[in-house]
């Protein structure tokens, strides 16, 4: 359902993508693993509309996503939910959902999808009248992934849902995210920073580094971490090689 | 005692004045973090769309002798359109422009108003009467206040209960409070964010309107820049207040209005001519006491 080609994106000087592909079929989950600064939230940034990429292409479904604004691209059913929370703070738990419903045009759903939402995580009902920035950490994260759920989306893009929170708290996300696959038919795109907890929920991993997708296959595959492993840090003979024609880039440049 | 009572209705009066100013441009900051200078230009048209064209010293009223009821949303129409055009012709190019380029931009905005109402009216003051029957003084004991006056405060506290009541309970009230917290988490969510923009200039552009119609019925006289010094005072006001904060805006312009009034009614006289380089002196005192301004906001904290 979402294909990316060969995107190139750069913030001034920084070249922060230098051609990410990857694919995402309808129901799977698929994650993007990385160490900081790889490139992994400005692949999600770029696939919501919020950055441009100034080579290759992102379509959804076959359908181009160029030039479109974020609010178009929620429209056609992707929701981003970024690194770093972005609750509204001034905004009550219950404004933070509601912003989420107004694009909406199926009013009669929204009472129902409300509730629903509400009861997957039962602490956001609790809190209901709340100003955002009175939420705890793990509060903040339910909340921003309620939030995402209310505008019906498609696919969903979680930027590194465990930073930050305790494991626990983790857990509980990730028991969310999975219900909400079952229920709401939901594809997943996932970054984070560290494997070991997405080997066993997806379907597909790719690893990413310094801007280059540096090792993809099925998570069965990689069950033993050690490709992994050589890929995220570098220490591969592919990685090398990219590495290499990235300083001559560089040089170039 | 009657005195400081007066002089307090006084600085009530032009600190609504200055907090309506003050609305205006700190809803702009809150959304676009666009400081907009031309936001006292929309108010100088608010003025001249009351009169005919001409180059004569005494202005003739043409819209401004209609009916209230008719009158106020006909202005208010004008200077609306004025501020949606200047976006979609100047801001919204420059969406990802830097917020020191959007605040040139809007000095473009300002000179190409003030240039525009000198081709068609004239570089001279104008002298024009809107609601001279309101001038007369409501007499409470001693106390002698001008109608005018007390209408520009009540009309100053509706506006803002009217604002406060779009911001809580309206769905568009809901998705401008998002997006001036959060503009790309708010778009994330399908929030339109040209829509956003366009509403913010409208409103903006309905309280310049008010600031126009108070402040000409007040002083009587049009000038192509007799936006500029309110303007100015509403970027005080903006900033003493706490950026990014319509409450701080509110604050920071009646807190404005008191210190001119009673620097102008208090300094011996011949220090008088000085009063607003004393009111901004008060203005540095603040701000080296309290940096962010009196409400603190997110938008500045992020920024250090």
């Amino acid at each position: 359902m979402l294909e990316v080609n060969d995107i190139h994106v750069s913030y001034g000087r920084l070249r922060a993508l230098k051609g990410v592909s990857l694919s995402v079929r309808e129901g799977e989950i698929v994650c993007l693993i990385g160490p900081n600064g790889a490139g992994k939230s400005t692949t999600l940034a770029a696939i919501a509309g919020g950055v441009a990429p100034h080579r290759g292409s992102i379509a959804l479904a076959g359908a181009p996503l160029a030039g479109l604004r974020p609010e178009q691209i929620a429209k056609l059913g992707v929701s981003l939910v970024p690194e770093g929370r972005h609750v509204f703070g001034t905004l009550t738990v219950a404004e933070n959902l509601r912003v989420a419903t107004y694009m909406r045009k199926d009013r009669a759903a929204i009472a129902g999808d409300y509730d629903r939402v509400l009861s997957l995580f039962p602490r956001l009902r609790e809190r209901i009248g709340s100003p955002g920035n009175r939420l705890s950490g793990g509060e903040q994260q339910m909340l921003v992934i309620a939030r995402a759920l209310l505008t019906r989306p498609r696919l969903l893009l979680v930027d590194e849902p465990s930073l930050g929170l305790a494991p626990k708290i983790v857990d509980q996300v990730y028991e969310i995210l999975l219900a909400a696959r079952q229920s709401d038919g939901l594809t997943l795109l996932i970054n984070e920073q560290s494997s070991h907890r997405i080997l066993k929920h997806a379907d597909r991993i790719y690893v990413i580094r310094s801007g280059h997708i540096q090792l993809h296959d099925t998570a069965a595959n990689l069950r033993d971490g050690e490709a992994i492993k050589r890929a995220y840090f570098g220490f591969g003979e592919d990685a090398a090689a990219a590495d290499a024609t990235d300083d001559a880039e560089e040089d170039a440049a | 005692m009657i005195g400081l009572l007066q002089n307090l209705v006084d600085a009530a009066n032009l600190g609504s004045l200055y907090a309506l100013a003050a609305l205006g441009v700190g809803l702009l900051f809150g959304i676009l973090r666009l400081v907009n200078f031309a936001h006292g230009d929309f108010i100088s048209i608010g003025a001249y769309a009351l009169i005919v064209p001409s180059f004569e010293v005494t202005a003739q009223l043409f819209i401004g002798t209609w009916n209230w009821s008719l009158m106020i949303p006909t202005v208010m129409l004008i200077v609306v359109i004025v501020a949606l055009i200047s976006d979609a012709l100047v801001f919204q190019p420059l969406r990802r422009a830097s917020a020191p380029t959007l605040m040139i931009a809007s000095f473009a905005v300002s000179y190409v108003i003030q240039n525009g109402i000198l081709m068609i009216y004239g570089a001279r003051p104008k002298a024009a009467n809107l609601w001279s029957g309101l001038d007369k003084p409501i007499l409470l004991g001693e106390l002698r206040v001008p109608l005018l006056q007390v209408i520009t405060i009540v009309v100053t506290l509706a506006l803002m209960a009217a604002l406060t009541l779009f911001l809580k309970r309206t769905r568009y009230g809901v998705m401008m409070r998002a997006a001036a917290e959060d503009f790309r988490m708010a778009q994330y969510l399908g929030v339109n964010g040209n829509f956003v923009i366009g509403l913010a200039f409208a409103i903006s552009g309905i309280l310049a309107t008010a600031v126009s119609l108070l402040y000409l019925s007040q002083t009587g006289t049009l000038s192509p820049t007799m936006g500029v010094p309110l303007a100015l005072f509403a970027f005080v006001a903006v900033v003493i207040g706490g950026m990014g904060s319509l409450l701080g805006a509110v604050v920071g312009g009646f807190l404005v209005g008191f210190v001119v009034i009673m620097l102008q009614a208090y300094l011996p006289e011949e220090l008088r001519v000085f009063r607003d380089a004393f009111a901004f002196t008060f203005v540095i005192l603040i701000l080296l006491v309290r940096p962010t301004g009196i409400v603190r906001t997110r938008a500045f904290i992020e920024r250090v």
